[in-house]
């Protein structure tokens, strides 16, 4: 056993890029996943809006530390061994993918169906009708839950330490297993992951109550 | 892909799976009881206590939120005995589970009661009513419809999350999976059972929870 030091402390932060690393490239693989998931959520072709309604249940329904296990495991499984850097990134994706495409069906869903049988009438096609009608009224409602999913999905970076990936939380575990002092080293780990997480909760808080407002007038 | 499914040692370690479901499911309902026996506390510390109470209360909601529970979990498994409390694996999850569900259990809470405006107590108050009735006739009825339907999914969240005490050995599915999958090396299989069971709990206990809902408020409460 030995005592902490400054080092130490250094050696955390330098582990924190990875978790910001980490979020957001499973915040960009999520949103693709995401886009893809809530448009073909509210398709008018019945087996795609099927599949993800089903890859929302899945994804929703069951543990995310289970997801990320699969995928691992799934990649040896079908001979293409993913490592725990790209397993984490594809997990986190996929099940970012799930929430950010029920969270962004409902802001298209808001959207009065008059606007879309609009753009219709106006001989716009399904691509126009989508980015220049669409779009631009989601994105208002979209982004406060976005944002505060954001908050989510940097907390659930925190699995890859199980997977074995050395990213905030795995550094603090190696950290303790050396010096263990439990409370001074988990407590600065969360303290970083507060940092991190706080300023976006209130954030997203604002949005929303901003966004009722404008709904109220 | 030239791998053969294997799932004969699944099979052989059905009872494994089936008692790391059930304590999967005690671990949540104590967690969740707890949770709501402190939530009811806090969100009324939160919403009508005195203030360096109402600011007590908010920062705990705001830290447990905005830290991850796996973080939390270490904190105090591996915390807790430096100061001389002595935990098993199983007690160290329960409070972890506790004192997260907690925090989001409190915002669902207070939502509730936050939602029930001072017209509708002096409403209740100017009819005759004395305070007791207000409550139970006025206040309650309502603030039920707003707080029962979040707790079911908080509820299923919570069963999820607890997966994540696998991470201390707690006696629960996911580390029964580990186990099953570090003796017969068939990880994909004793996870795609351990996903299957997790995924079919909570089915089951949405389509309960509407159910339930729908038989106490009625078809215009359900989602």
């Amino acid at each position: 056993m030995r005592s902490f030091n400054v080092g130490d402390l250094i050696y955390l932060l330098l582990a924190a890029r990875w978790t910001v690393l980490l979020s957001l490239i499973a915040f960009a693989g999520g949103g693709i996943v995401g886009l893809i998931i809530a448009l073909m959520r509210v398709s008018e072709l019945r087996p795609a809006r099927w599949f993800a309604i089903g890859f929302i249940r899945v994804f929703q329904g069951t543990p995310l530390l289970l997801q990320l296990f699969l995928v691992f495991f799934g990649g040896d499984m079908v001979g293409v061994p993913l490592g725990a850097w790209l397993s984490v990134i594809l997990g986190l994706s996929l099940n970012a993918g799930a929430f950010l495409g029920e969270i962004w069906r409902g802001s298209i869903q808001a959207v009065p169906n008059g606007q879309i049988e609009a753009a219709r009438a106006l001989g716009l096609h399904y691509g126009q009708r989508m980015l220049r009608v669409v779009a631009p009224q989601a994105l208002r409602t979209a982004i406060p839950p976005t944002v505060g999913f954001l908050v989510n999905l940097i907390k659930s970076t925190s699995l890859a330490a199980i997977i074995g990936f050395v990213e905030l939380t795995r550094a603090g575990q190696q950290l303790n297993n050396a010096t263990f002092r439990p409370f001074l080293i988990f407590g600065l780990v969360a303290l970083v992951y507060f940092v991190m997480c706080w300023p976006l909760t209130i954030f997203a808080s604002r949005l929303e109550r901003r966004l009722a407002l404008a709904y109220k007038r | 892909m030239n791998y053969v499914f294997h799932f004969g040692d699944m099979w052989n370690a059905r009872e494994e799976f089936l008692s790391g479901a059930l304590m999967t499911l005690r671990l949540s309902a104590l967690a969740m009881v707890a949770s709501l026996v402190i939530a009811v506390l806090g969100a009324l510390a939160r919403t009508s206590g005195p203030k360096p109470l109402r600011l007590l209360v908010a920062a705990y909601v705001e830290i447990i939120r905005n830290t991850p529970f796996l973080v939390q979990i270490f904190m105090i498994f591996f915390g807790l005995p430096t100061v001389g409390v002595r935990l098993d694996a199983d007690e160290g999850a329960l409070i972890a589970l506790i004192l997260n569900g907690s925090a989001y259990t409190i915002e669902i809470v207070r939502a509730g009661i936050e939602n029930i405006g001072h017209g509708q107590v002096e409403g209740a108050l100017a009819l005759g009513l004395h305070r007791l009735q207000a409550f139970r006739l006025v206040v309650l009825p309502q603030a039920l419809r707003i707080i029962v339907p979040p707790l079911g999914s908080q509820f299923i969240l919570l069963m999820l999350n607890s997966s994540v005490c696998s991470a201390i050995s707690a006696d629960e599915l996911t580390s029964a999976a580990l186990d099953i999958q570090g003796r017969t090396f068939r990880a994909f299989e004793a996870f795609i059972v351990a996903a299957a069971i997790y995924f079919a709990l909570s089915l089951l206990f949405s389509s309960v929870f509407a159910t339930l809902e729908r038989a106490a408020f009625g078809k215009r409460n359900a989602r």
